[in-house]
């Protein structure tokens, strides 16, 4: 447990007519002029430990996409290292890579990238036969997978036939095929209507439950990171702003742009009775306590009716961690400031 | 002169002066064509004073291309011995002739099986249009069977189509290495690049004369040029797959765990499907024509008998084989468009074996019946000389009766255009000075592209006038000129009226489609016929084939402007014609200089392949040369007609390129 499954060290990647040299420039000098090149990622530092959800989040051209594809190198590093399990992957053979692809990562995009011309067994079983199993195996784990994502009866099928969210499904399903110990997801669901995205969401949450693989999920939906991420990282012009809980992003945002991200969001359905909770420093709080992982929106009754001033809060085993400041929660809950 | 003036001083329009900045290098380079035009015009005017040195090409300039390119191939020949390894692959290629030529109409070759009965092949071809396309797509391709075999033209055509089955695999898989090669290696691309443009703008008569040096005459020459010729097409449509296969589904590949050939051969040229079946389209087109074309170098079959009856002016045979070879070119370019849109659709599981592979069996079943049914009827197996259904004499009385009625209008229009525009214009361009012409087309580069193009353009221009060959180049540009010219006349109204309404305007495109699937020497049968042998003839030719792609590039770009700009103008309260005029003409004009970039080679092609009825340019000494299998006289010819060619495409699509970018800028 001790060992990150992904660590990534002062990691650069700039585009341009010579990224190496000018990536060196903007160490020494951080204002320095573009020169015709583009910083697609600046110096990220970032651990993500084995089983944890990391949400990057960012808005188009932050360099997110650029960042999950160093992740998995997609696309070579300029400068900095990243390991996963311990190993530096930038200095893999080609062979080795593929290796490490074949065993322990899976990838989902965000328009899919289907084979067209196979049919959805075909695309699920694609990176088993890269692996070189035999055709009855494969085909026997692909169906597996398909039932797990709920499309067994349409495994005849050709991409081209299903319906965004359902591509989407083998997309997810054609990643799990090998059951990666690392899931990259590169904006999964921007590509689908809003209502098929939550559908979604909830199937990915559902997912997530079975097992406990660590994964890298990019989005540029405020509110789809929240959801669903143990840690977010927000990130801007390729620089991490701030890497933290949703809690915290929401309550203690490092910097201006990570509050005006965070300004129109419902505070209350994002911070946990856990986050608000204060130490109990000797003092004594009496009553019935309130779950620590759960939202001030969801105790929205309860906080109204209640008479105490302190509410004692629990963690999941029941101990009592601390209290809530009935006062503070309801000011978070109707939107006045902290 | 005069027209040229008219040309020059019409190109000046289009070329407003920017509106802000750069005023400085705008008035630059107007005053810099503007002189260079001046110049060409002195130079003109003086002529009398000008030493002949000027006038014409003098002897020091003129270089003996033929002759060194003689010794390159002599050396390759015989030094080199690349004869035995040309004279081997054409051997191998022989034996797969002799095996489609066994199947197809019988020759006495290995596997000795032949002749298929033409009535299984109907039926095989029936149910593969079936499959592809649908009924429609059956009853045209069994038709087209029937009718060849009902005919009596089995057999020719069948020698040109086993020509096709061996030449057409053999590009595309030539075409597909190579796309991939100059895909996966940049400086491979880079030095194709120029090769391709070249050779997509050679004359098809510049192929045939290295590969009857290397090969000889009849069969397996006609198959190698045919191959060579339409290797070309496929290159640039795998690379253009290649390239566009989406960069996620690559990405989905390579984390997969894909290696590169896994990645090249399951990821990149599957997905790539589309693109690589238009290309397998495009050189199933090519061979057509080409094969139909090498009649010229001993191959027989159906364009052996055209040339013999045109030849003979025997115009109903001409005119029956001219629709069997339209009927061909229809139902290949149908097939093969329909395959490479076609789309896999999935069967619903559980689907029993039979229905699955109904087609084939299907198929399986009506073939053998046919077959077993024609060793019975011998009819249904070969369709004798004597029980051939021919209407030669028909079509040939009512032609005759045609034209002696159209007789006045056809010679009324043949003297109008030989006293009045042909020789008029031909002696112009011959009486200028060569030296006014280079200048003249540098100033045209300078005013339509900037200074480069004007370099371009000379290096284009002065080494035709290298190869001693100027005067028939000049031929050659006027008769294009004029073609081009005509035909616009002719299709630009047509062409407007055409986009008035959509269906007028889809049917059209679907016409100008078919018309561009025949090979170019089906244009030669009408012509012949209305005009015979005669300058008037190739000009009508070249103008037929060269007015489609006008037809076709004008449509698309005046029914390619947004609606809403025209529905703005409604409002504004224009007439139709003012909306024309300002506002759908303007903004289809890049599109439709396409079109006149397309047609000037189109009719550059033509130009030279109607040499043979007749005329004193580039193509007649090309064939002069190919009967005498000159190499270097006929790959200089080539490179004279290919730079004509590429010259014209540079200024036109440079041109059509500032306007758009001008626009891009504004806006």
């Amino acid at each position: 447990m001790s060992e990150p499954a992904i660590e990534c060290c002062n990691v650069w990647k700039v585009f341009g007519p010579n990224p190496v040299a000018h990536a060196r420039t903007l160490k020494q000098e951080p204002s320095a002029g573009s020169d015709g090149h583009v910083v697609a990622v600046r110096d990220v530092t970032l651990r993500v430990k084995r089983g944890e959800m990391l949400v990057v989040m960012g808005l188009s051209g932050s360099g997110k996409s650029t960042l999950v594809r160093c992740l998995s190198r997609l696309v070579d590093v300029t400068d900095g290292v990243i390991k996963i399990d311990g190993q530096d992957i930038g200095s893999l053979s080609e062979r080795d890579l593929i290796a490490l692809r074949r065993e322990k990562m899976g990838m989902v995009f965000q328009s899919f990238g289907l084979l067209p011309h196979r049919t959805v067994l075909e695309n699920v079983a694609f990176p088993l036969e890269m692996r070189g199993q035999s055709r009855s195996a494969r085909i026997a784990r692909a169906r597996e997978v398909l039932a797990l994502v709920g499309l067994a009866e349409r495994e005849d099928y050709y991409p081209r036939e299903l319906s965004g969210g359902q591509q989407q499904r083998v997309g997810i399903a054609r990643s799990l095929a090998i059951e990666p110990d690392i899931w990259f997801l590169d904006e999964p669901f921007s590509a689908l209507d809003p209502l098929i995205r939550r559908e979604m969401q909830d199937e990915f949450l559902r997912l997530k439950q079975l097992s406990d693989r660590t994964i890298v999920f990019i989005t540029h939906d405020f509110d789809e990171a929240l959801r669903l991420a143990d840690r977010i990282a927000i990130m801007k012009n390729g620089a991490i702003e701030q890497c933290d809980t949703p809690d915290r992003i929401v309550l203690q945002p490092a910097t201006d742009y990570v509050a005006r991200f965070t300004q129109g969001i419902d505070r209350a359905r994002v911070v946990h009775a856990g986050a608000l909770c204060t130490p109990l420093n000797g003092s004594i709080v009496e009553g019935a306590p309130v779950a620590s992982d759960v939202t001030i929106r969801a105790l929205s009754r309860r906080l109204v009716a209640e008479t105490r001033a302190l509410i004692p809060v629990a963690d999941s085993q029941g101990h009592i961690i601390g209290s809530l400041n009935r006062t503070q929660a309801l000011d978070l809950l109707l939107g006045e400031a902290q | 002169m005069s027209d040229l003036k008219a040309d020059a001083s019409g190109f000046s329009q289009p070329a407003p002066t920017p509106r802000t900045g750069g005023i400085a290098i705008a008035t630059a380079e107007l005053s810099g064509w503007k002189v260079l035009l001046v110049l060409a015009l002195c130079l003109a005017a003086g002529k009398i004073l000008l030493p002949v040195g000027m006038i014409r090409p003098p002897d020091w300039m003129i270089l003996p291309f033929a002759a060194w390119i003689n010794a390159v191939f002599d050396f390759l020949r015989y030094d080199l011995g690349l004869l035995s390894i040309t004279r081997t692959i054409a051997d191998g290629i022989e034996w797969c002739l002799d095996v489609t030529g066994n199947l197809l109409y019988g020759r006495n070759r290995w596997p000795h099986l032949g002749p298929i009965p033409w009535s299984v092949l109907a039926i095989s071809f029936a149910i593969l249009g079936y499959a592809l396309g649908g009924w429609k797509l059956a009853v045209l391709s069994g038709g087209t069977l029937v009718w060849i075999a009902v005919m009596g033209q089995w057999r020719w055509a069948m020698e040109t189509l086993s020509v096709i089955v061996v030449a057409a695999p053999l590009s595309v898989l030539i075409g597909m290495v190579t796309g991939v090669t100059a895909w996966r290696w940049s400086w491979f691309e880079r030095a194709l690049n120029p090769l391709l443009n070249i050779a997509q703008s050679m004359p098809h008569f510049a192929y045939m004369i290295p590969v009857v040096v290397f090969i000889g005459v009849g069969p397996k020459a006609g198959a190698v040029v045919t191959i060579i010729f339409s290797v070309p097409p496929m290159i640039r449509l795998t690379l253009l797959g290649l390239r566009k296969v989406p960069e996620e589904v690559v990405e989905a590949g390579k984390m997969n765990g894909a290696s590169q050939w896994a990645l090249l051969t399951r990821v990149r040229l599957p997905t790539a499907r589309s693109e690589l079946l238009l290309g397998v389209n495009q050189v199933i087109m090519q061979c057509l024509a080409m094969v139909v074309l090498a009649s010229f170098i001993g191959m027989p079959g159906l364009g052996q008998r055209l040339l013999q009856m045109l030849q003979a002016l025997r115009i109903g045979p001409a005119f029956e084989i001219g629709i069997t070879i339209v009927l061909i070119a229809i139902t290949l370019d149908r097939l093969s468009k329909a395959w490479a849109t076609k789309k896999p659709v999935h069967h619903e599981s559980g689907t029993h074996w039979m229905a699955r592979h109904r087609l084939w069996l299907v198929w399986a079943g009506f073939a053998s019946v046919a077959w077993l049914v024609a060793q019975v009827i011998p009819y249904l197996h070969e369709v004798t000389r004597s029980q051939a259904l021919s209407m030669a004499p028909v079509i040939d009385m009512s032609v005759n009766w045609f034209l002696t009625l159209a007789a006045p209008v056809t010679e009324a229009i043949r003297r109008f255009l030989i006293i009045w525009v042909l020789i008029p214009f031909r002696d112009a361009i011959l009486w200028l000075p060569f030296t006014a012409i280079l200048v003249a087309v540098a100033a045209l580069g300078w005013a339509l592209g900037g200074r480069r193009s004007a370099l371009i353009c000379l290096a284009f221009m002065i080494p035709i006038a290298m190869t001693g060959w100027w005067d028939r180049a000049m031929i050659t540009v006027y008769t294009v000129l004029t073609a081009v010219g005509l035909a616009a006349l002719v299709s630009l109204p047509l062409s407007v009226w055409g986009a008035g309404n959509a269906t007028r305007a889809r049917r059209m495109l679907l016409v100008c489609d078919t018309l561009q699937t025949f090979p170019s020497f089906i244009y030669l049968i009408p012509v012949v016929m209305l005009f015979g042998v005669s300058d008037v003839a190739v000009l009508a030719a070249v103008m037929v084939f060269a007015g489609v792609p006008l037809v076709r590039y004008t449509i698309e770009g005046l029914n390619g402007i947004e609606p809403e700009v025209l529905e703005a103008g409604q409002m504004n309260g224009t007439t139709w014609w003012q909306a024309l005029r300002h506002i759908r003409l303007p903004l289809a004009f890049p599109t439709i200089l396409i079109g006149f970039n397309q047609s000037a080679m189109f009719a550059l092609f033509m130009v030279i392949i109607a040499a043979f009825i007749g005329t004193q340019d580039l193509g007649q000494e090309m064939q002069r040369a190919l009967s005498a299998t000159d190499v270097g006289k006929g790959l200089t010819l080539g490179f004279a007609v290919a730079f004509l060619g590429l010259m014209a495409d540079h200024l036109l699509m440079r041109w059509s390129r500032n306007i758009h970018e001008r626009r891009e800028a504004r806006s």
